[in-house]
């Protein structure tokens, strides 16, 4: 993982100084809140329904038990105990003080962590393949050009102020478990016949009110170029994207308002100007930071645990089935990556409290190198367990809570706080994830139905990705009731795609329901070895109206 | 009341700001609206006196990029604190059309924005503050390290960890 | 009833009596006449003014067996938190 050095640790306090003094100007009356909104935001905080909510970087997903620990201190000094693990792979405090948050700060940055550009008009936490590193599949190690583009992002003196939020995703392997496609920037690596890696360039992707997937604006980059390109993609922008309405200020509106070919032309204008300037990543700093990532001390040649783990799960029923969801080939021979769902009966998605962040802390030192990923999809990873010892993890993950056998399944839901806690939110997302939950609990039934993504987000924000999920929900508010519109066939993988509008929104008590008919008609019509999502691109939404509104399709349409 | 920094200090301000309509103070230092500057170019580069354009922040400076040459200020409009054109057209008149002229912020600016605007190439700001040159002072202060390139020649992090 | 955020904590509080705010929606003081309204709104905005609280605005509640209850789902979760079961909310 990658360290601090004095520089990192020098900016870090220099800014927690900063913001330290912005407080102090508010609490003493110096600064109002029309002042003090735009300076709290760009350091992660806001004013929620209930309480200050404080959402803390995870960069790409990374995080060391000591961090871990760190974040489990202060739920627990600062907060109620609990923290919610974001689809921007980041965690959310609810319930902090503003007069704590100076403090809080200074405790993160003992652990390597900030809240630096976590909300605000400008670059945010960089994310990428939870598996980076570790994956079997994966080509390039994605970390450490995160790495790069995590320090070159920070605080730039000219991009803290862009029309809107921008967000930059990377992946290494060719399946795209970063969702890519669905940022401002999407960078695929890929391997080049010289066997040197290099960037596939997507720009203009994007959820919220007007959901886009990026379009490829540069096939190859080499890698000495990340940063200016960036920057001639950044500067484009920050000159161009619109500024009149905050609802096409992102970069996506404006690639599509001059075309992908003509943007193109224009970053390649300003590219050309300064891709051989201060910005050219040298080797000596592309080997520090590499010097970061290298492979933790595995055992060679272990043993092999095939046959032990074939009796264990021939024995276990539970375990067989957390093995077959939860647990990922690992790149070498004998570790596995493994799966903690954060997706418990009676617990919000993502949520987790501060024993359980100790546990899992413990956990990864035990078994993981000390080593912990958070995934888009809410939940946790143990990067590096030997294969020997999944069976020992398993138990201990069972006594936590934590051995939920639903990775990749319908009740793996994705949800955004909702109108629980968010101020922004037209309806509650968390109850309705609840809801399905408990209508799912059949762990056989739910083996059947097979991989199948359900995102759940409270408004157009789109926070929990509902596009983009196999099933969507998003809730709407028609004359102050909540109710629920569905989507099917969105997808956030390499094969991305837009989910389309089933029908008339729902109350929330026809939801799961309405789940169970698309579940049930999905199971009767596909065909050997389909996914839902293939059923689903292959037959067309008609059957699912019809098994959810039980009348012609073309009536039910709302 | 604003108060003029230039090069890190209270200054006088010796340029009068020209509407559309205005006369042409005879002898003084101006200045003007792109459109004023269109209209009137040959006028204000042969009277006496100095002449500055203040661009809105929908007018880059490539608009007056064959300009620069005549012009002493070059002043970029801040109309709100969010919206950050400017940063990027101060950028490009040092780097990509070589100005050295003054380059002076204007219009909605904050104290907490001073350092970065230094970082791309300001170097006269209008501020509101009752102690300009001490929050200057402070402004600059907040950073002492940073990882990326500034129009300033001063090393960035990265640099400084491989010398 | 006025609501806000108080500034320091950001916790929901409700405009009582004497010009204090409270964390309980049962003791704050429900509004009845216009003319109350504007000067209670004017008092809230001198609190805004004054650092005490942020973003102060009117909601409507009902009255039941003696017991507020705001019309609105999304004022009655500010004002009785979170609808999801959280075992660790003290
Ligand atoms: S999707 Fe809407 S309700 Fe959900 S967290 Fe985002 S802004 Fe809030």
């Amino acid at each position: 993982m990658y360290r601090y050095d004095e520089f990192d640790h020098r900016l870090v306090s220099e800014r927690n100084a900063q913001f330290r003094r912005q407080v102090e100007r508010r609490l003493n009356g110096e600064l109002n809140e029309d002042q003090f909104k735009p300076l709290r935001l760009m350091n992660g905080l806001y004013l929620q329904l209930h309480a200050y909510m404080l959402r803390v970087n995870v960069p790409y997903g990374t995080l060391s038990s000591e961090q871990l620990r760190k974040l489990a201190h202060i739920a627990r000094t600062y907060d109620r105990d609990f923290g919610q693990f974001t689809t921007r792979q980041n965690i959310q405090f609810n319930w902090v003080k503003l007069e704590d948050t100076p403090d809080i700060l200074e405790a993160l940055a003992e652990a390597e962590m900030t809240a630096i550009q976590s909300s605000g008009n400008c670059v945010r936490n960089i994310t990428a393949d939870q598996y980076a590193g570790r994956a079997r599949d994966e080509l390039v190690d994605p970390r450490v050009y995160s790495e790069l583009l995590r320090q070159y992002s920070l605080l730039h003196p000219e991009f803290s102020y862009l029309p809107r939020k921008f967000k930059i995703a990377l992946t290494g392997s060719p399946h795209d478990r970063a969702a890519v496609a669905l940022h401002d920037i999407g960078l695929r690596m890929h391997l080049n016949e010289a066997g040197e890696p290099g960037f596939e360039v997507l720009v203009g992707g994007g959820q919220g009110r007007t959901p886009v997937i990026g379009k490829t604006i540069r096939e190859w980059l080499e890698p000495e170029n990340l940063l200016s390109y960036v920057e001639a993609i950044l500067r484009v922008y920050n000159m161009q994207g619109r500024r009149d309405n905050i609802h096409k200020a992102r970069i996506k509106i404006i690639v599509n308002q001059l075309g992908i070919d003509r943007y193109r032309e224009l970053v390649d204008d300003e590219w050309e100007r300064i891709r051989d300037s201060r910005l050219k990543v040298s080797p000596e700093e592309l080997d520090r930071v590499s010097a970061h990532f290298a492979p933790p001390p595995y055992t060679d040649l272990l043993p092999d645990a095939s046959a032990e783990l074939e009796r264990l799960r021939a024995e276990e029923p539970a375990f067989d089935r957390w093995c077959a969801t939860n647990v990922e080939e690992h790149k070498v021979p004998g570790y596995s990556i493994v799966n903690l769902s954060l997706k418990r009966l009676g617990r919000p998605p993502g949520d987790l409290d501060a024993d359980s962040m100790d546990a899992v802390a413990e956990l990864a030192d035990r078994y993981s190198f000390g080593e912990v990923r958070v995934t888009h999809r809410q939940n946790l990873v143990l990067t590096d367990v030997e294969q020997r010892e999944l069976f020992e993890l398993w138990r201990a993950l069972d006594v936590l809570g934590l051995a939920s056998s639903n990775i990749g399944q319908l009740t793996d839901i994705i949800s955004c706080p909702g109108l629980d806690y968010c101020s922004l939110a037209n309806a509650r997302s968390i109850p309705v994830a609840e809801d399905i939950s408990r209508h799912f609990v059949d762990v056989d039934k739910l083996a059947l139905v097979g991989d199948l993504t359900l995102n759940i987000s409270g408004c157009m924000n789109a926070c929990g990705h509902h596009h983009v999920g196999n099933i969507g929900i998003l809730g709407v508010d028609k004359r102050g009731e909540e109710f629920f519109q569905l989507t099917l066939g969105g997808a956030s993988d390499e094969g991305a795609s837009l989910g389309d509008r089933l029908g008339r929104a729902l109350a929330q008590a026809e939801v799961p329901a309405a789940i169970e008919a698309i579940v049930e008609t999905y199971l009767s019509l596909r065909m050997d070895g389909e996914r839902f999502l293939d059923t689903y691109r292959r037959v067309g939404i008609e059957p699912f109206k019809q098994a959810v509104y039980g009348e012609p399709a073309s009536r039910a349409a709302a | 009341m604003k108060t003029l920094i230039r090069n890190g200090a209270p200054s006088d301000e010796t340029f009068v700001s020209i509407g559309a309509e205005d006369e042409l103070p005879a002898g003084m230092d101006v200045i003007v609206t792109l459109d004023r500057w269109r209209a009137d170019r040959d006028r204000l580069t042969q009277r006496e006196g100095l002449v500055g354009v203040r661009l809105q922040s929908d007018e880059p400076p490539e608009l007056i990029a064959e300009d620069l040459e005549h012009l002493a200020v070059v002043a970029l409009e801040f109309p709100a604190f969010r919206d950050g054109r400017a940063y990027s057209y101060a950028r490009l008149l040092r780097e990509q059309y070589g100005y050295a002229g003054e380059i002076r912020a204007v219009g909605d600016v904050l104290l907490e924005q001073l350092h970065f605007m230094v970082r791309v190439g300001f170097d006269a700001f209008e501020l509101s503050s009752s102690d300009p040159k001490r929050d200057f002072e402070i402004a600059q202060a907040d950073f002492s390290v940073w990882y990326q390139p500034g129009v300033d020649e001063r090393d960035t992090a990265i640099e400084l960890r491989h010398r | 009833m006025i609501v806000a955020n108080r500034l320091t904590d950001g916790r929901v509080v409700f405009l009582a009596e004497d010009d204090r705010w409270v964390e309980s929606i049962q003791n704050g003081l429900v509004i009845e006449s216009d003319a109350l309204q504007v000067e209670l709104l004017e008092h809230a905005e001198r609190a805004v003014e004054t650092g005490i609280v942020v973003d102060p605005y009117l909601i409507d509640v009902v009255i039941e067996d003696g017991r507020r209850r705001p019309l609105q789902l999304r004022e009655s979760i500010r004002a009785f938190g979170p609808t999801v079961s959280d075992p660790t909310v003290r």
